[in-house]
């Protein structure tokens, strides 16, 4: 479990997160919510070192190995999307099985061979998607994955993230109370910091 | 009738760069033409002909050929040092505060430096002969250092946050996030600092002579009043300039895809 204990951060004046204590369970999805400026994403940036809290711990962090879907795509414009995924793997997993994801995200074709940045915002969404759930990771951290997908799209690629983050200890950061239900667990609610 | 091939609307305006570029070339020899006929004499302003004419003589001897090797060598060497010694300065600054402190003062104070500065205080340290290569590596390294240290700090901080989330190896991290940042600067560092190599470099030259040089010649063509070989020796460092100027991008051209895609495997 990462137990998350007392944690607080500001910018300046401004206090994002105080002293917020949350439990995150082994091999389960966490799911959070909240307005705008309720501290979600600094939340994941400390979890993934990201940034350092002004006070509090998180504990069972220690050699965790992590993943992250961020807000933005954050690819690598002139590789293709087996590139930016592979980038982030061990140089032993076998190239197909990067495709293979790929495909299973919705991705074949001319997509697999093209540089990211001929890509549609929905297909690098995808990809950003694909290098998290691929890596080998002990906490996975998925901040407004499905931000940018159309609905079809949204459907085939939460089945694909439901099924590569069973077991694993994930944050699913949300607006959407459905995305929740999707994964079956009742979201946290982080409410604005005055 | 007349019909319009792929192959003619791909070479139309090449020549059509290629013919203004002409016609530039032509109207300012033109001018200088005219002007040279207005001095009325060869001491002063040589024509563009007599230049031509001297640096097909000069091209027929093997002293010639010599002499640009003897300064091609010393002024590429001092520039290809500094791009190494720019590179690596560049890379240690971007990664320890302390080398950042002491060093982007130490480029800033070269690079005010006038080069006459550097040249006597070289010819008083070492001989003529390491004098090009020292002084042209001298002019070039702030140049390299300033420009590739600029790339690495404009980085996508994104990016780099992805690798340190994922763990991904500097082996692998550079060919896919670093170097694509930093090439562009990389290149415009050098594409200055070659032209920049080769003004510092023959200036030292011409003060400290060193037997053989280009810079030797000139100043002899000074001293035996010359002015058509001062001149060809001139335009033989415009064209070695900026054709190293063309060939450096173009091999740098040539080498990002492979910079580029090389790493992840």
């Amino acid at each position: 479990m990462i137990a998350i204990r007392g944690l607080t951060k500001r910018f300046g004046d401004q206090v994002v997160l105080d002293a917020l204590d949350l439990d995150l369970a082994e091999g389960r999805v966490t799911a959070l919510m909240g307005p705008n400026g309720s501290g979600k994403t600094t939340l994941a940036r400390l979890l993934l070192g990201l940034a350092v809290p002004d006070a509090g711990e998180i504990r069972g962090l220690d050699d965790r190995r992590l993943a992250a879907v961020f807000q933005e795509d954050r690819l690598c414009e002139q590789l293709t999307a087996a590139r930016n995924v592979r980038l982030v793997l061990a140089r032993t997993t076998d190239p197909s099985a990067v495709d293979d994801a790929l495909r299973l995200a919705g991705l074949d074709g001319d997509t697999l061979v093209k540089p990211v940045r001929e890509l549609s915002g929905g297909q690098r969404r995808r990809v950003a998607i694909v290098r998290a759930l691929m890596a080998d990771a002990d906490l996975l951290v998925l901040d407004e994955p499905f931000k940018g997908l159309d609905s079809e799209a949204k459907t085939l690629v939460m089945s694909y993230v439901r099924e590569r983050c069973a077991g694993r200890t994930t944050l699913l950061i949300t607006h959407d109370p459905a995305e929740a239900e999707w994964f079956g667990v009742r979201p946290i609610e982080l409410t604005r910091q005055k | 009738m007349t019909s319009t091939t792929s192959a003619d609307a791909t070479t139309h305006p090449l020549q059509r760069r290629l013919g203004r570029l002409l016609l530039v070339i032509a109207f300012w020899l033109a001018v200088w033409q005219g002007a040279a006929l207005a001095v009325g004499q060869e001491l002063l302003l040589v024509t563009p002909g007599a230049v031509l004419l001297r640096l097909g003589e000069l091209a027929r001897t093997a002293s010639f050929w010599g002499t640009i090797g003897y300064s091609f060598v010393r002024i590429v060497g001092g520039f290809l040092l500094a791009a190494v010694v720019g590179v690596l300065g560049a890379a240690l600054a971007s990664v320890s505060r302390i080398v950042d402190a002491l060093t982007t003062p130490m480029v800033s104070a070269v690079r005010s430096t006038p080069v006459v500065s550097f040249i006597i205080l070289v010819l008083i340290w070492a001989d003529s002969s390491r004098l090009a290569l020292i002084v042209s590596f001298l002019m070039v390294v702030p140049i390299i250092y300033s420009t590739v240290l600029e790339g690495i700090r404009n980085r996508d901080r994104s990016l780099l946050e992805v690798a340190a989330v994922f763990g991904v190896p500097l082996r692998r991290r550079l060919p896919a996030i670093d170097i694509p940042a930093v090439l562009p600067y990389f290149v415009a560092g050098c594409r200055i600092g070659i032209g920049l190599a080769w003004k510092s470099g023959v200036a030292a030259e011409v003060i400290g002579l060193p037997q053989g040089s280009i810079g030797e010649r000139m100043y002899q063509a000074k001293i035996f009043l010359s002015t058509a070989d001062l001149f060809a020796w001139t335009v033989v460092i415009i064209a070695i300039s900026y054709g190293l100027e063309r060939l450096v991008a173009w091999l740098l051209g040539r080498a990002q895809p492979r910079l580029l895609h090389g790493a992840p495997a």
